[in-house]
């Protein structure tokens, strides 16, 4: 038993330490660095809420809230919308299924740099794939990341290229989670194709369709190497992001404290719209 | 009978777009890199001039060399340590009793609830204060431990029968050598979970290197690639895609032997590149 105990602390020791340093002191830390002014080469200095002032009335920051919100708003729903049909497509009889699974999850494996730099020139506006594909069909090229109006939603829709293998694994995982009896119980009562969707197969899912909305918004609020690399934040600044933000303010301008003040408020705003949402998804379970 | 007929059609029809629509943007980047500037526009996948001048240029404007040589060496760094100080920390998490036990549980499940972007700041200015800005340690000290691996192995190793421990001890092995002699040849399915996604992971990353690193001698491949694009060094499209070959091509090569395994690792994980 003593031999137990010693063997386990000592086995365990070096990650205790490691959380205490990497994990525990920089949480802390970093509410404390929400009262500081510091920009790492003149000592530290306290600025009382300075900081969380600043933030209340920094209109950047909001506007990169609020593109936050455009962008989750065009990906979350496409997201799902595309990965459940995918799920559904490959969840039938099929041939060579592990093939569509493994070509619709290829982006995912592949770096975001690689993606933000192979979409910039598929969207761009005279030599872009896209637009050529445009041209040919006898429409006229679009500006799509030069275009205000444009440019978060095509983001949008490149993240949600890139991730839609991911969730289409999720929603294969809980289709296969769909009893067969249910199935076929459905089918005798006669049931349209569109009824056993929607009065079997949508509220089985139930748990997927959680997650699904859950990771795919804390990987909006997470946004950086898409605008850093595609539009700089730009046009007029409608791809700022919040982590971009994070970033230049840290990196660029050498604020600390209003860095991790922007972390801080980052984490909260994630709680909170993760915890709105699971209220609404729970009440439109409970109709 | 002829209404199901067409229905598959329709089916694998659907199925084949998607497919392309997956895959063809990548063939196109690979084939980009084999044309002259001329030529980089166009739709077709075939080269009319096949050049190599686009690798040659990226090789000699940027340490795209080096490069390679520093993220393969940080991500396997960091996929070992994962991988062996990790399963030493499940299997005391796991199977040892002392005390400090439920703590070290809680404050695991803890870490994984706290987004990533709070810590960010503090973990950098700690670089900053520690002096290892512009070092490998600053890229490979804070991810030595992966709580989510933790937890993985940590609950695969529960379901290890109590009797192999017990005769172990009888035999008097010592717990390190019950862990690498006896769990870990049993543990093959998640060891490679943890591993692809562990590795997956410190390859892809971006945002961090980004943060500390700003010697181009140390950059990461994707680090490089993304201040190479942004700086203007690459000039052309074609020398840009060439430079983010080096990161995909070793990517994709493991992904087509071993597809099954990275499925189910990254999406196990809900890591994403």
């Amino acid at each position: 038993m003593r031999a137990e105990q010693k063997s386990g602390s000592l086995m365990a020791a070096p990650y205790g330490v490691f959380l205490l340093v990497f994990a525990v002191y920089p949480i802390a830390f970093a509410l404390v660095l929400v009262f500081l002014q510091w920009d790492l080469v003149t000592a530290p200095a306290f600025a009382g809420a300075d900081n969380v002032r600043l933030l209340v009335h920094d209109g950047r920051f909001w506007r990169a809230v609020a593109n936050t919100f455009v962008f989750l708003s065009i990906h979350v729903p496409l997201q799902i919308v595309t990965a459940l049909g995918l799920a559904l497509a490959l969840n039938r009889q099929l041939a060579g299924r592990s093939f569509w699974r493994a070509a619709f999850f290829l982006p995912v494996v592949i770096s975001g740099a690689v993606v933000a730099i192979l979409w910039s020139n598929l969207y761009a506006t005279d030599v872009g794939l896209i637009n050529r594909v445009l041209v040919k069909l006898g429409a006229s090229p679009v500006p799509w990341l030069t275009d205000p109006r444009t440019a978060m939603p095509a983001i949008a829709v490149m993240v949600t290229w890139k991730n839609v293998g991911f969730y289409v694994i999720i929603y294969l995982a809980g289709l296969q989670y769909i009893p067969r009896s249910c199935q076929e119980a459905i089918e005798i009562e006669g049931a349209s194709a569109w009824q056993r969707f929607r009065y079997l197969t949508m509220p089985s899912l139930l748990p997927q369709h959680i997650l699904v909305v859950t990771l795919s918004t804390i990987n909006g609020f997470q946004l950086f190497i898409e605008p850093y690399v595609m539009t700089g934040g730009g046009p007029l600044r409608r791809t700022y992001s919040v982590v971009l933000y994070l970033y230049n303010n840290a990196f660029a301008y050498q604020k600390m404290g209003y860095a991790a003040t922007i972390g801080v408020a980052l984490a909260l705003i994630i709680g909170a719209v993760i915890f709105v949402q699971r209220r609404v998804i729970g009440r439109a379970e409970a109709l | 009978m002829k209404r199901n007929l067409l229905a598959r059609i329709a089916l694998y029809a659907g199925l084949t777009i998607a497919a392309l629509t997956f895959i063809y943007p990548f063939l196109w980047m690979a084939s980009s890199t084999f044309k002259p500037p001329a030529e980089v526009g166009s739709l077709a996948l075939i080269p009319h001039d096949i050049t190599l001048d686009n690798y040659r240029t990226m090789w000699a404007r940027a340490p795209f060399g080096r490069a390679l040589v520093n993220s393969i060496f940080v991500a396997t760094t960091i996929t070992l340590s994962v991988l062996v100080f990790g399963s030493m920390t499940a299997y005391a998490m796991a199977r040892l009793n002392f005390r400090g036990r439920p703590a070290l549980n809680a404050a695991t499940i803890a870490v994984l609830l706290i987004p990533g972007q709070l810590t960010l700041i503090p973990l950098y200015t700690l670089m900053v204060e520690l002096g290892w800005v512009d070092s490998y340690t600053a890229l490979i000290v804070p991810y030595l431990f992966n709580p989510t691996a933790i937890l993985m192995l940590r609950q695969f190793f529960l379901q290890i029968p109590q009797s192999l421990i017990d005769s172990a001890r009888m035999d008097g092995m010592s717990e390190p050598r019950i862990l690498f002699t006896i769990f870990w040849p049993l543990s093959k399915p998640v060891l490679s979970i943890v591993a692809i996604f562990t590795f997956m992971g410190a390859w892809n990353e971006v945002l961090w290197p980004l943060l500390v690193v700003r010697e181009q001698n140390l950059m990461t491949l994707p680090q490089l690639l993304t201040v190479f694009a942004l700086g203007g060094g690459a000039g052309s499209v074609g020398v840009s895609l060439a430079s983010a070959m080096v990161l995909v091509v070793p990517v994709v090569v493991a992904y087509a032997f071993l597809q099954r395994n990275f499925i189910e690792s990254m999406a196990g994980s809900g890591i994403k590149g």
